[in-house]
């Protein structure tokens, strides 16, 4: 264990941690945009620039392992005045897109605008502009908005072993983009989408379907594979409109492509609405009283005729416990077989 | 799962996900995992990064392979003379844990003698695999520290996947890699509650909670809790229902979620058969290929509109909430159910979800401990007899529920059918990574497919040359069962001789191709080898 002091305060944080690590452990707020505590430090952004007894510049705090008998200032005038002006610089290059953009009021940068009180700015001249839009059916690049941060970068090669997109180009002219900056043809994880601070990743089917306001957020388990991801569906009226994953599950907040995007089902007009009955080789509508009596009265029949083992169901690996577990005892307990299965043998 | 509960009296993955990381050795036998299951491929992934090595078997150059330490491309259906090559290279360098062996396992001396024709040329005769590649895994395996040994249906459907997985317990009990973190036995369940749906019984041999139906003291248990008489008939595997309804004994199915037409093998013959029954049942969310068949069909809420639980691939109970409501008057599966059971004069109804939980750890303790607040946040994995229990993370901690674990010597054999002449080809079928199953949710779902748009069959580029075809080309894929028609993806991603359909696309179905044939034990379809030929359009 490692002993140090932050703005006063004496903590003692294992070996290896770096200096921000050590604040945000004990409560201390430093702001930053391009750390991911899941990611390596990158020390881009130079928001979370800290001073140190004995060296004579602030330093990244991201980047700078915590040290014994270190004494750290996180907040200053100097510092604040320094955090300020990086975030000037940033938002002198960035569209001021908040009334319209996807990600507003879930967005880091537009959180620090309004803790910094930035609306006017000192800096102005040439912007950044793409027009580029990539045909791919999930993520939404809008690159206006890209800060550099490098998270998605960093979450593609470290997380998602793809390295679908990089930094190319230098100084100004620097973008985040495929190799030949050719469309986005990856694994749509959306992994890059979950950690941009900003709206410049964001999911396609997000757009115009609600922001944070009147959404509400309901936990979940994903309804594919078997790993068992937790997602947070949000759901404006009666439709989920996004899906999401927190990063204190089992799956680390990450997602597939199916768990994140694959989502429209749910709401597609193609599904089943009301009991269908076949009557002259057609399947028509039926209330669920007829379709319910009839099944009930068909069964009867069998059983009375060729008795209980005439009869078999197929349980659900798509369905929960609770109704797997009643599907059986259905199948067992009042037509009176065991002849119930699942396709979990295949 | 026959073949793991057989061998430690339990099946289930031994391990958890979490432990993956922690692995030194990552042996990964039949399973694409970055496609099938993207969240566990993670964890793997950071393994590698933390400096574990990973050992690949597998046919097709699947996407671990770029990070694979060693990558055995065994012919399909040789996975028995593989591990018993590998094992028999560990006994030759006394990699095995002898303490382990005595004070845990049975039979290990006939087992022995089993391996002992396994010799690394053997191996390499019938797998392919170069025998210094075999010599090498068995070194990797028998020198690690934590290997963990992860498989899925590459590794079960075929009609000696029991076989199968009973060369994987081998493997793990002769080197004492069980009972510990981060090591392990650990099949990757394919589907979301597939581990929930078989827990709860929905097997035709047992009640929940892997509790015999044949035992009479079981049934009295249940019959008691229930209130009914039940039959200690063991049931019908969903393969022999169908086989059932072909010689006129099964008259009445109901199927819910299920799309066995395109999930079953041998299409042409699944669709013959279910015509034939007297009445089908099908509820479900849209209709599938199966409901167009139905008699009735009911619609089904989606998981978003309903409450309950799920169980993951590691024994992991997971709450599942409702957000939305369901369409139309599509109904929950549980009400549909609860309703039908009432016009059989039954009661089945509950006032909670968590009602229903609560009766199932009733009658199965591994659950009993487990309540819907304690897993408001996160799940826990099974067994927990009791509130204050932890849960398990991994199982056999100082022992097996049947005492201990057995060898179970296997030899190699063949697959039911292998090429010939006029079916030259080997086709294995499986999934890919944008979509799901039958396709059922995936491909209502239009992001999906626009990537992901339809079917084609795997190549290798030096078959595809001798046959004249053309990445992109139309080809005609037949075997003695049906024919379809798709383009061929060319690629050197499948071995020389094997070909590979994914079997979500309706519109080329690749189970109107696969072979019915079964595993004698469990009933597993032989969906991973068949013979084909392939005819350039």
């Amino acid at each position: 264990m490692i002993k140090l002091m932050i703005d006063g305060k004496t903590l003692s944080v294992p070996d290896g941690t770096t200096v921000l690590d050590a604040a945000r452990r004990f409560h201390i707020n430093i702001p930053t945009l391009c750390h991911h505590p899941k990611l390596t430090p990158f020390g881009g952004c130079r928001l979370c620039l800290v001073e140190i007894k004995g060296i004579p510049r602030p330093v990244t705090s991201c980047t700078t392992p915590a040290a014994e008998g270190m004494e750290v200032t996180t907040t200053s005038p100097n510092l604040e005045s320094l955090r300020k002006t990086v975030l000037e610089l940033i938002l002198s290059d960035h569209p001021n897109d908040c009334m319209i953009c996807e990600r507003a009021g879930d967005c880091t940068l537009q959180e620090l605008a309004y803790f910094y009180g930035i609306r006017k700015n000192r800096f102005s001249g040439e912007r950044r502009t793409y027009s580029k839009r990539d045909g791919n059916p999930f993520i939404e690049r809008d690159m206006e908005k890209c800060i550099l941060c490098g998270r998605c970068v960093k979450v593609c090669d470290e997380v998602e072993g793809v390295a679908a997109i990089d930094f190319a180009y230098r100084g100004f002219k620097s973008k985040i983009c495929p190799p030949y900056e050719k469309d986005l043809n990856c694994e749509f994880c959306g992994q890059c989408v979950a950690v941009c601070p900003t709206g410049a990743l964001t999911g396609k089917a997000w757009k115009q379907r609600g922001r944070q306001k009147d959404v509400r957020e309901v936990d979940t388990t994903c309804a594919y594979c078997g790993c068992g991801c937790s997602l947070t569906l949000h759901v404006q009226g009666n439709e989920v409109i996004r899906v999401t994953s927190r990063e204190d599950t089992l799956n680390e907040g990450w997602l597939c492509v199916k768990g994140r995007f694959g989502y429209n089902f749910i709401n597609s007009p193609e599904r089943l609405k009301k009991p269908l009955i076949r009557k002259d080789g057609k399947l028509e509508e039926a209330s669920w009283e007829t379709a319910l009596d009839y099944v009930a009265g068909r069964l009867k029949d069998v059983r009375d005729k060729y008795g209980p083992n005439a009869i078999a169901g197929l349980s659900s690996a798509r369905c929960t416990n609770e109704e797997n577990y009643l599907f059986q005892k259905f199948i067992r307990g009042v037509i009176g077989t065991n002849n119930v299965d699942h396709c979990a043998r295949y | 799962m026959a073949g793991l509960a057989t061998v430690f009296g339990s099946g289930a993955m031994t391990n958890s996900m979490p432990e993956i990381e922690n692995n030194d050795l990552l042996f990964v036998i039949g399973s694409n995992t970055t496609e099938t299951h993207p969240i566990i491929g993670l964890k793997m992934k950071k393994a590698f990064r933390k400096g574990a090595k990973l050992i690949v078997a597998d046919p097709r150059k699947i996407d671990l392979v770029r990070f694979a330490d060693l990558w055995l491309r065994q012919r399909p259906g040789t996975d028995v003379a593989l591990l018993n090559s590998i094992m028999h290279v560990i006994l030759r360098e006394g990699l095995e844990d002898t303490e382990f062996i005595n004070t845990w396992t049975d039979d290990f001396e006939s087992f022995r003698g089993s391996l002992a024709e396994f010799t690394p040329e053997t191996g390499e005769r019938i797998t392919g695999v170069p025998k210094e590649k075999i010599i090498q895994a068995a070194l990797l395996y028998g020198n690690a520290e934590r290997p963990g040994i992860y498989y899925t249906m590459g590794i079960t459907q075929h009609t000696h996947g029991t076989e199968n997985v009973y060369a994987i317990a081998n493997l793990a009990l002769m080197t004492g890699n069980l009972g510990k973190e981060s090591t392990g036995v650990n099949p990757l369940r394919g589907q979301n509650n597939v581990q929930g749906a078989t827990d709860m019984g929905c097997t035709p041999n047992m009640y929940p909670g892997y509790q015999r139906v044949d035992v009479p003291a079981v049934k009295e248990k249940f019959e008691r809790e229930w209130n009914v008489r039940l039959s200690e008939k063991v049931g019908l595997t969903a393969t022999e229902m169908l086989q059932a309804i072909t010689n006129g004994s099964l008259k009445a199915m109901y199927i819910m979620g299920e799309n066995p037409v395109l999930s079953d093998p041998d299409m042409g013959h699944t669709i013959k058969a279910l015509k034939e029954l007297d009445l089908l049942v099908v509820q479900d969310i849209f209709m599938t290929e199966t409901a167009e068949l139905a008699d009735v069909v009911l619609p089904a809420a989606s998981f978003a509109e309903k409450d309950g639980t799920f169980t993951n691939t590691e024994r992991r109970v997971q709450r599942v909430r409702r957000a939305v409501n369901s369409p139309g008057e599509a109904k929950r599966d549980s009400a549909i159910i609860a309703e039908l059971s009432r016009l059989f004069g039954y009661d089945m109804t509950y006032h909670s979800d968590e009602a229903v939980f609560r009766e199932i750890g009733r009658l199965w303790p591994a659950t009993a401990g487990i309540s819907y607040r304690r897993i408001r946040k996160i799940g826990v994995q099974w067994p927990c007899p009791t509130p204050d229990h932890p849960g398990t993370q991994y199982l056999f901690k100082g022992g097996f529920p049947r005492g201990k674990g057995r060898f179970t010597a296997v030899s190699y054999r063949p697959s039911a059918e292998v090429p010939d002449n006029e079916y030259p080809y080997i086709l294995s079928t499986g999934r890919q990574l944008f979509q799901y199953h039958t396709g059922t949710m995936t491909r209502k779902t239009s992001a999906i497919e626009t990537v992901a748009p339809g079917p084609y069959v795997e190549m290798n580029d030096e078959d595809a040359q001798g046959l004249a075809v053309e990445d992109g080309q139309k080809v005609r894929v037949s075997s003695r069962r049906g024919s379809i028609e798709v383009s061929a993806h060319v690629s050197e991603k499948t071995l020389r001789g094997m070909v590979f359909i994914p079997f979500h696309f309706k519109e080329a179905a690749a189970n109107v191709l696969t072979n019915p044939a079964t595993d004698p034990v469990c009933s597993i379809p032989e969906f991973k080898v068949c013979a084909v030929k392939i005819e350039s359009l």
